[in-house]
């Protein structure tokens, strides 16, 4: 892949994440605790920030590929964000739900959580690291057993 | 404004805290996500950092596929993590203000030089088990609250869809478990 990137890819990058972050802290999605009285109905605000997020960004998915064919940064086509379905969105939403549900937060959440200084969500991200590498070292090890299936015939 | 549509006593129920601290930080959110989309096409989700930072220090192949991404992937999650902090010293420690910003009252506050920090009361065994689940089902689940809520939704993605009802309805259910087994905070 070190193919060169355009010099503004990295800061677009990080002032995105910038707007994005300050958004989660703003909004106290960043805090735990009012997921948690989000999803117990203590407090139902939080539907303005998922929908709110989810009204802008769809306007530009719609709009964008429209008035142009390709973004100015990477000459990526502009596309949606399409995923194939099958089992494992059931089974992971289900997953991620009991998680979501039992501690109050999400990845992204997590990462800003530790921006306005909850140096106590370190405990979920390592939780995070430790059930993403989970889930990885199952998945490459079932992988390859079924390639060398494959190429055993 | 909404409340003249609904009950007053309703609405304060409904939403305690009001609605403008919450709609304003999702407009961000999505603007956030949308800069990048309109330089780069690349929609965005916060997950897929857990998998491709660990392609630096592991070999499975279900980390390396993630290599090309990995060094942007980690400037957008310290942008979020410094987008956070400018919110801390603004709004949180109370150097800015505005009647679309309602200050909280969970959780626990301590000032530092002047910055307004906050802490969680939620207890280091939820998050860490809470985080060990997030790790496994949104990388199984192919996206997260970011992915799929965000970017996938705004796509219409009718994967993205199942998959937020999915994570959303387990959510609620784990929560009020919790909840009326008395585990708080």
């Amino acid at each position: 892949m070190p193919q060169k990137r355009h010099s503004l890819f990295m800061p677009l990058i990080f002032v995105g994440g910038l707007i994005f972050g300050f958004g989660l802290g703003f909004s106290h999605m960043a805090r735990p605790e009012v997921v948690l009285h989000f999803l117990q109905f203590a407090d139902f605000g939080l539907v303005f920030v998922m929908g709110g997020a989810a009204v802008v960004s769809g306007i530009a998915f719609a709009v964008t590929p429209r008035l142009s064919d390709r973004a100015p940064l990477t000459g990526k086509l502009y596309g949606r964000r399409l995923k194939s379905f099958d089992r494992n969105v059931l089974i992971g939403g289900g997953i991620f739900g009991v998680g979501w549900g039992l501690s109050g937060i999400c990845p992204g959440a997590a990462y800003a959580s530790l921006g306005v200084g909850n140096v106590t969500i370190l405990w979920a991200l390592a939780g995070m690291f430790v059930g993403a590498y989970l889930q990885g070292y199952w998945r490459s090890h079932r992988s390859d057993a079924e390639r060398a299936a494959v190429g055993a015939d | 404004m909404v409340t003249e549509f609904i009950d007053p006593t309703l609405y304060e129920s409904l939403f305690p805290a009001g609605i403008s601290r919450y709609a304003v930080g999702g407009l961000l959110v999505g603007l956030g996500a949308v800069v990048i989309y309109l330089g780069t096409g690349i929609a965005a989700g916060a997950s897929t950092f857990l998998e491709s930072t660990l392609s630096y220090v592991s070999d499975q192949s279900r980390f390396q596929r993630y290599r090309s991404s990995r060094d942007w992937r980690i400037v957008f999650t310290f942008g979020i993590i410094a987008g956070a902090a400018l919110y801390a010293v603004t709004f949180q420690s109370g150097l800015l203000s505005s009647g679309l910003y309602q200050p909280g009252t969970t959780g626990e506050t301590r000032d530092i030089a002047g910055v307004t920090i906050w802490l969680t009361d939620v207890q280091p065994w939820r998050l860490f088990l809470g985080g060990i689940l997030v790790g496994i089902g949104t990388r199984i689940g192919k996206g997260c609250t970011s992915g799929h809520g965000v970017c996938g939704v705004g796509s219409a993605s009718k994967t993205s869809i199942v998959g937020v009802i999915t994570f959303l309805v387990v959510a609620i259910g784990t929560a009020q478990i919790v909840l009326a087994l008395g585990v708080s905070p």
